[in-house]
């Protein structure tokens, strides 16, 4: 396993192609969740979690289902399929074993259930290192890396995002861009930022 | 024939994943007190959360917990609200009608010790020194209540300080959390008499700094003849248990700051 690999990827994931600034993934929780950065910091690490146990069942599903059965073109449906119960699985098995984990984080799994961040790292793993049909020597741990480190991606721009959001409070806003719409241009001017690390090669 | 491996697989895998789903329901299930399901049938439904919980489901199980009362429910009618005491096994009573009460009557009469020209909000000129009125215990008058009530029942008068509307005031307690200052409170719409000063300072500096606080005198106290107000720290403060609205502290307080609801 290669290292530098690994690295390209994590600052890759993380700030070139972080998936809410620069590849508009997973809008809805941004704006959603992004008010108070106590819950933020909850669902970027629900979102974490979430991201690199999907892209292990993904990958395994792709390899040992879908392409011995030549059906690689099933991917987005099952993959769709695959996220959605597992959420559900894993929130009923939090929610038995550890209330509290369920109260701070469990609460949150249902919005990621479709989340199409989520089905965006996994189908990107498998556009990545399954290039003509074969997958790539550490393919898989690859995928759980890179799934794991756009969940640190998520993270960090739902922090960014509502450390900004806590501060605006106190700011005179015009009345007609109070709330989302002052969100809305905030995401726009972090996007532009971001997409300042676009000129980096690995 | 070649329509079959993708319907055999994703249809294989779909009800693989619903029995596991189904299985795990079972297995996984969290008892919920039946009651919370007959509870939440009798509310409104309007998910409108003046109870302080996040909705009718949150309520229900605040009922269960004992943490909260079915009067704290507004919006539900009478009848529906026996139906959820019958079922608690407990009985009804009448919630005392409040209405929020500003303790300051400085604003523009009560001395500056500074010139503020930060945001225009009570929370933050608070942070600068405890705000700009000479009075560290006064009204800023930035109109961070009326911003926060969500009834319009807050304005701001001419000398700079927030004016309830007792009708529309539904007590929802918004104002007296979001104030930096801590002087806005429930008090009960029946006792018609309020002490307008939160000022724990000495008399002589309170005089200083605002000419309509309190000054701890105690004139109040013996005038009252159910003795329901008391001068605690430095301000008079009424006992509304007692407090028979008969207006007689109003009478003999030098400084106009008892004073009786607008």
């Amino acid at each position: 396993m290669d290292v530098g690999k690994i690295l390209a990827i994590a600052i890759s994931m993380v700030f070139i192609n972080n998936f809410i600034l620069s590849k508009f993934l997973g809008l809805c929780p941004f704006l959603g969740v992004s008010k108070e950065t106590k819950s933020a910091t909850s669902m970027g690490f629900a979102v974490i979690f979430v991201m690199t146990c999907s892209a292990i069942i993904t990958w395994l599903l792709y390899y040992f289902l879908l392409i011995p059965f030549n059906v690689e073109y099933l991917r987005t449906i099952v993959f769709i399929l695959v996220i959605a119960a597992f959420v559900q699985f894993i929130e009923m098995v939090i929610r038995k074993n550890s209330p509290a984990l369920y109260r701070s984080l469990g609460i949150y799994l249902p919005l990621i259930t479709t989340n199409c961040a989520v089905l965006g790292v996994t189908i990107l793993n498998i556009d990545n290192f399954f290039p003509s049909g074969q997958a790539v020597k550490w393919g898989f741990a690859y995928s759980v890396f890179q799934a794991f480190f756009a969940g640190i991606g998520f993270l960090l721009a739902l922090i960014l995002m509502s450390g900004i959001r806590e501060r605006l409070q106190f700011a005179d806003t015009p009345r007609s861009m109070r709330g989302v719409a002052i969100a809305f241009v905030v995401a726009s001017l972090m996007s532009l930022a971001f997409m300042g690390f676009n000129g980096f090669r690995f | 024939m070649e329509i079959l491996i993708p319907i055999i697989i994703l249809g294989g895998l779909g009800l693989g994943f619903g029995l596991v789903l189904a299985i795990a329901s079972k297995k996984f299930c969290v008892e919920a007190d039946p009651r919370i399901e007959k509870i939440f049938s009798r509310l409104p439904g309007a998910n409108c959360g003046a109870c302080g919980f996040p909705g009718c489901m949150g309520f229900a199980e605040g009922l269960i917990q004992g943490s909260c009362t079915v009067e704290k429910c507004t919006v539900s009618n009478e009848e529906a609200k026996e139906g959820i005491a019958k079922i608690l096994g407990v009985k009804i009573k009448e919630e005392v009608k409040k209405v929020a009460t500003l303790h300051c009557f400085g604003g523009s009469r009560a001395k500056d010790k500074y010139t503020y020209q930060g945001i225009k909000d009570c929370v933050a000129a608070n942070l600068v020194l405890g705000g700009q009125k000479a009075c560290v215990y006064g009204c800023l008058g930035f109109g961070d209540c009326l911003r926060v009530c969500p009834f319009d029942a807050i304005k701001m008068s001419e000398d700079g300080l927030p004016l309830i509307d007792k009708d529309k005031c539904k007590a929802c307690n918004k104002c007296v959390e979001i104030c930096p200052k801590k002087i806005l409170s429930l008090s009960p719409l029946s006792g018609n008499v309020f002490v307008a000063c939160s000022s724990h300072d000495l008399g002589k500096d309170t005089k200083a700094s605002c000419p309509v606080g309190c000054i701890a005198c105690k004139l109040c106290e013996k005038a009252c003849p159910v003795s329901a107000i008391k001068v605690i720290d430095n301000v008079a403060v009424i006992d509304y248990d007692k407090c028979t609205s008969c207006g007689k502290c109003i009478d003999v307080c030098p400084m106009k700051t008892i004073r009786k609801r607008g």
